[in-house]
């Protein structure tokens, strides 16, 4: 039972990350039906400017405020990657709005090795480590045998996670961007017939799911404190399965996607066998899209002829 | 980085808005610059982590971007706005390709079949080996996996993001039975050939019902599952370490090396490693060659009819009363056999292979060929293949790059920047690929100038 609770509460925090990615992809795909497939290399690129971010600030204040250095490095991190979720979409994917159906696909995968190459070249191949943060951890449950923790880490994560959540949550049920998105997201053209700037919001939609994989970057850095250029490509696959899982276009299902998942993977590692972790998940992805299509939570999609 | 205003009456130069706009540009590049290229992150000598400072690389990114937008924006203002932005070939190359296409067929043929004479004469005997192992036998083993994925991706119209796993169980197939029963690169050829067309069905399966990126998806899913499958099982695969020694092909039972019962002893030549690498270089001419003809044929026959039938639109297929499922089992399976045969190949010409050789990327490789040269042309395939991996082949050639950029400037490491820059910079060129020739091969009474995927994108 402990060993059970202990596995619940490193889930959690895995899949809220997930989560976090899960949303860009989910968001993407809802308003231009398009699998976004750089998007776990922006995700691995945030990772590396939180990195350079957080040494930046250490090393002018020292390490002793550490929540406020996160807090900075978060914003700035947001900011950042914001911006090449923009850049990404202006240069990449929206001359290729109204092509035929792969062209998109294939370009974001080519953005994709790019992203990861160019990271490569421009920080080196080694695995690079930040030093450790946020160490202590609170004892839930004492037994002789096994003692169930959260730590600091953990705490961290997922009230970020949900806080930001909630927040977007409001932004996208709430506002009139929101409603644009939503508008978009039903039907392009008409949206755009009754004045809504497409193309901003769409540029909109990659902003914000940019700022949210940076989340899940910070995030990512403060649990493992290690991130190499190739972390992109495996939370990304992992964080799409979430979204559909969940219900590819559902919000809300993309988080409860990318919680299912890092129970899953943890529990897999914890019971089974670790090695086959990613197995797992990738066996996920196949039998949730050849027997549930739209996933817990999403709407069935009607063909049209 | 906005579409500058350019009405027909301000025809003349407006420096200020060029220059706006480069200003944009240089303060956006300036933005993604700022903490990922600006400090430079590595290991000291106590193994910490220290930030190196590169504002010099951030400067010349930002002027570079800053005078490359400016002299854009000047050009665009200058251009009418229906002519095509370049025009690299005169009007009319491409017809004239086409309509010579038998032509130029035959003669590309020659130039394959002589390749290695050609190379030998010009290189030498000890430079030929770089030319025909590097460029030959790699391009053409790129130009044959195209080919086998065409038949799911250009022919049938089924993204398949996974074409690596059946690359690697021909690889794998090839490898076990050969250290592990003896048999010769003859009977294996053909039995991963099989084996990889067997697997084709098994995956083919469970995904008949998706279309589009989910098919895409979960085809990538099964290529890793495949490939993780083997790092894991350690006792089958033998993990990460792969499979070494595996048993080179021999010249129908002569192996070649240097004894007396070996290829050169027996036909009376000097001993040159040149010969396998001569041989290889022909086995996969062949192969590549047999993989073309049957896609021509089949293309001919009523379950290629049903494969562009499939691509073209599923539904009108189905109510027409064509099996969809066997049509697209028999394009996976297809497709996946040729795979089979290239790894097959590829396992005996490097004699050693691990799961690192079938990694995702690989199969983006194969599908970035396919893609920009045009789905179902053939080829369109092949000068993708020669662009692609001829290119950053190419790229290692490039020492004299070296004295201009000082030593530690290293061609190689741009290699995968490039092949990811070029896939998105040639689908915002032409998205149809490079040679966009996707003609359905049957049709009603006349030929339809444009098919109906153009149509549905504005063009007709």
């Amino acid at each position: 039972m402990e060993v059970f609770l202990q596995q619940l509460i490193n889930g959690l925090t895995l899949g809220s990350i997930y989560g976090l990615i899960a949303i860009g992809y989910t968001m993407v795909f809802g308003i231009i039906g398009m699998v976004n497939f750089s998007h776990g290399d922006v995700f691995m690129l945030s990772a590396f400017i939180a990195l350079i971010f957080f040494m930046l600030i250490a090393s002018f204040f020292g390490a002793a405020m550490i929540v406020l250095a996160l807090i900075f490095v978060l914003v700035l991190a947001m900011f950042f990657t914001a911006l090449w979720g923009w850049t990404i979409e202006r240069l990449a994917y929206r001359p290729l709005r109204g092509s035929f159906r792969l062209a998109p696909l294939i370009s974001a995968i080519g953005m994709s090795i790019f992203l990861m190459n160019f990271v490569q070249l421009v920080q080196g191949p080694r695995n690079k480590s930040t030093p450790p943060m946020l160490n202590k951890s609170i004892t839930l449950i004492e037994s002789a045998t096994y003692s169930v923790q959260i730590s600091y880490k953990q705490i961290v994560i997922i009230v970020t996670t949900a806080v930001l959540l909630a927040a977007f949550w409001y932004l996208v049920q709430k506002t009139p961007l929101g409603r644009a998105q939503r508008a978009c997201e039903q039907d392009r053209k008409m949206a755009a017939l009754l004045g809504v700037d497409v193309d901003r919001t769409i540029s909109i939609t990659f902003i914000m799911g940019a700022a949210l994989a940076a989340v899940a970057g910070v995030m990512y850095l403060v649990l493992y404190g290690v991130v190499s250029f190739h972390d992109g490509f495996v939370p990304g696959v992992k964080a799409f399965t979430a979204a559909v899982l969940g219900g590819i276009g559902s919000l809300p299902g993309a988080v409860l996607g990318g919680l299912l998942i890092g129970l899953i993977e943890v529990m897999w590692s914890g019971y089974f066998s670790i090695d086959y972790k990613d197995v797992a998940a990738f066996c996920i992805l196949a039998i949730v899209l050849v027997f549930m299509p739209s996933g817990i939570l999403g709407r069935p999609e009607v063909e049209k002829v | 980085m906005t579409a500058p205003a350019s009405t027909p009456a301000a025809r003349e130069r407006d420096l200020k808005a060029a220059l706006k706009e480069a200003a944009f540009a240089a303060l956006i590049t300036f933005g993604l610059c700022i903490p990922i290229i600006a400090w430079g992150t590595r290991q000291n000598m106590d193994n910490v982590l220290v930030l190196d400072p590169r504002w010099d690389a951030v400067a010349w990114a930002v002027a570079i971007v800053f005078v490359g937008r400016f002299l854009v924006a000047l050009r665009q203002q200058t251009k009418d706005k229906r002519k095509p932005m370049v025009r690299l070939l005169p009007h009319g190359t491409v017809g004239f390709f086409q309509r010579h296409s038998r032509l130029f067929s035959l003669f590309g043929l020659g130039f394959l079949v002589t390749f290695p004479i050609i190379a030998i004469n010009l290189a030498g005997w000890s430079g030929a080996l770089k030319w025909i192992d590097n460029f030959g036998v790699q391009i053409l083993i790129y130009v044959m996996l195209g080919w086998g994925l065409n038949i799911v991706v250009g022919l049938a119209g089924l993204l398949d993001l996974g074409y690596v796993a059946f690359y690697a169980v021909g690889a794998y197939s090839y490898a076990l039975l050969a250290k592990n029963f003896g048999l010769s690169f003859w009977i294996l050829l053909p039995l991963s050939g099989i084996l990889a067309a067997f697997w084709g069905m098994l995956l083919g399966f469970p995904v008949l019902r998706l279309r589009g990126d989910y098919l895409a998806i979960v085809t990538l899913a099964f290529g890793e599952i495949i490939r993780l499958v083997l790092i894991n099982w350690v006792d089958f695969s033998g993990g990460y370490a792969g499979i070494s020694g595996i048993p080179r092909p021999t010249f129908f039972g002569t192996p070649f090396n240097a004894s007396d019962t070996g290829f050169a002893a027996k036909f009376g030549f000097e001993f040159s490693p040149l010969h396998r690498t001569i041989f290889l270089y022909y086995v996969i001419l062949a192969l590549a060659l047999i993989t073309a003809f049957v896609t021509l044929r089949l293309r001919r026959l009523p379950v290629g009819r049903a494969w562009e039938a499939l691509r073209e639109d599923e539904i009108a297929c189905r109510s027409l009363g064509i099996n969809t499922t066997n049509t697209k089992l028999t394009a996976f399976s297809i497709g996946a056999m040729f795979g089979g045969f290239a790894g097959s190949f590829f396992a005996a010409r490097q004699g050693f292979i691990s799961p690192e050789s079938f990694v995702f990327m690989e199969s983006a490789t194969i599908l970035a060929i396919v893609v920009l040269g045009g789905m179902g042309s053939l080829w369109g395939c092949a000068i993708a293949a020669i662009v692609m991996v001829g290119g950053t082949e190419l790229l290692r050639e490039l020492d004299w790059l070296k004295q201009v950029f000082g030593n530690e400037f290293d061609p190689t490491k741009y290699r995968m920047l490039l092949f990811g820059f070029a896939m998105v910079v040639i689908m915002i060129w032409k998205p149809r690929g490079l040679i966009s020739t996707r003609e359905p091969t049957a049709y009603l009474k006349e030929k339809k100038a444009i098919s109906a995927d153009m149509v549905q994108e504005g063009h007709g």
